[in-house]
């Protein structure tokens, strides 16, 4: 019964592109059920496919897998994108997770309301600058070497690239002050599955536009 | 230099409060080292210490691992409390932020205005009882072993008990209709109790 593993979402980035991404970067192929109504989610629900009643849910391996992290964890250490061992794990653990945090504080702006989005995205960007690209600048200046951890592709890089290329949505020059950061970025992109996933026609996502965020709260609230 | 783990963090819960239940479970004693004040924190920060300059932060095994879930991540993986294949670990996984999720309701209460909050309860209660409760309810019921994942004490055991105990304090008979997990809760609580004397934030309960 394996054929390729199954995504069912919304027809958008949301929690679910971290795990196209990862996906693509195995070079693993995927197919996609996209949501467009509550009353396709509500079904799923009913039907046991959803063991919270949520998605980002993925089939594969037999299982029905729910909840991001849950999923990345599975994917990432089925294609050996997780370090070699419990220490190369908690590099790896700390980096994505602080990348998520990022992340989701970018991803927050789009909801925020419009006397306080300027700021909210300023502080995003602040952080991005300050807090977060400064540690892994840091981290491949420190070992010298092409990934973030044990020399070689882990999760931890295709997050930081995503995060990247996210944050370089919102300000062009986001790496203006980070060369390694550049070059990291350059590197990731050429990698064959990475660069088939940058191009138009893959199963990579726009950003979230304001005009569909009320047909995605019809769908979720 | 092997020596205790110790926990920077405040002095009360939040996002620390998931590794001490951990460690106890994991039979590990543990030191704290509580900010108390902002200096505190800064000095933390001015040392280094903070990867990106926030608490929770553990030393443990020669690292100053932060991020909540990379420090328990590691804690469950290193005191086999991860089962035993990638399988185990997605289903363990998948327990583990559904309670994350409940807990993380349940957390964010003080912070809220009254009105809010009152809403918030009734939401708090509504999940509990109808998406979160009845999931390991079913997964007791389905297998009929004592853990939720391979017929071992795991992480989503643990992280399970510190959610009933959680919701309980907000509502003092949640698991009426659930009598599975009534007995998993004294099952792990009986397991447990002679790590509670190590950590006073679980005795306090």
């Amino acid at each position: 019964m394996s054929g390729k593993p199954r995504l069912t979402y919304i027809n958008g980035r949301g929690r679910m592109e971290s795990i196209r991404w990862l996906l693509a970067a195995a070079g693993v192929e995927f197919e996609e059920v996209f949501l467009q109504t509550r009353e396709q989610l509500l079904k799923l629900g009913q039907d046991g496919s959803l063991l919270f009643q949520q998605v980002p849910m993925v089939e594969i391996d037999g299982m029905k897998l729910v909840q991001t992290r849950a999923i990345l964890n599975y994917i990432a250490g089925k294609y050996n994108l997780y370090g070699k061992d419990l220490k190369e794990r908690a590099l790896i653990d700390m980096y994505v997770e602080g990348l998520a945090d990022l992340y989701e504080l970018i991803m927050m702006n789009v909801v925020q309301p419009a006397d306080k989005k300027e700021e909210h995205l300023a502080n995003a960007l602040d952080k991005a600058a300050n807090r977060y690209f400064p540690v892994f600048e840091k981290v491949l200046k420190d070992h010298g070497h092409d990934f973030l951890v044990g020399n070689k592709l882990s999760r931890a890089d295709v997050s930081l690239l995503e995060t990247i290329l996210m944050v370089e949505e919102f300000k062009s020059d986001a790496l203006a002050k980070f060369p390694l950061l550049q070059s990291f970025k350059a590197r990731m992109s050429n990698i064959p599955n990475i660069k088939k996933f940058l191009q138009p026609g893959s199963p990579r996502k726009p950003p979230l536009q304001e005009k569909d965020i009320p047909s995605l709260l019809a769908i979720f609230s | 230099m092997a020596g205790k783990p110790k926990l920077h963090y405040t002095r009360g819960r939040g996002k620390m409060e998931s590794i001490r239940w951990l460690l106890a479970a994991a039979g590990v004693e543990f030191e704290e080292e509580f900010i108390e004040k902002k200096e505190d924190l800064e000095k933390l920060r001015n040392d280094g210490s903070l990867l990106f300059q926030q608490v929770p932060m553990v030393e443990i095994d020669g690292m100053k691992m932060v991020q909540t879930r990379a420090i328990l991540c590691y804690i469950a993986g290193k005191y086999n409390l991860y089962g035993k294949d990638l399988k185990e670990r997605a289903w363990i996984d998948m327990y583990v932020e559904g309670t994350t999720d409940l807990m993380g309701m349940i957390m964010a209460l003080p912070f809220q205005a009254a009105d809010v909050k009152e809403k918030n309860i009734a939401l708090i209660t509504e999940r509990a009882t109808t998406r979160y409760f009845p999931v390991y309810e079913k997964a007791l019921k389905d297998h009929g072993q004592d853990y939720l994942v391979g017929n071992k004490l795991s992480w989503a055991d643990i992280h399970l008990l510190e959610a009933i105990l959680m919701t309980e304090e907000l509502k003092s008979d949640i698991l009426s209709a659930f009598p599975l997990l009534q007995v998993s809760d004294h099952l792990i609580s009986a397991w447990n109790v002679t790590h509670t004397f190590h950590c006073p934030a679980l005795k306090a309960r």
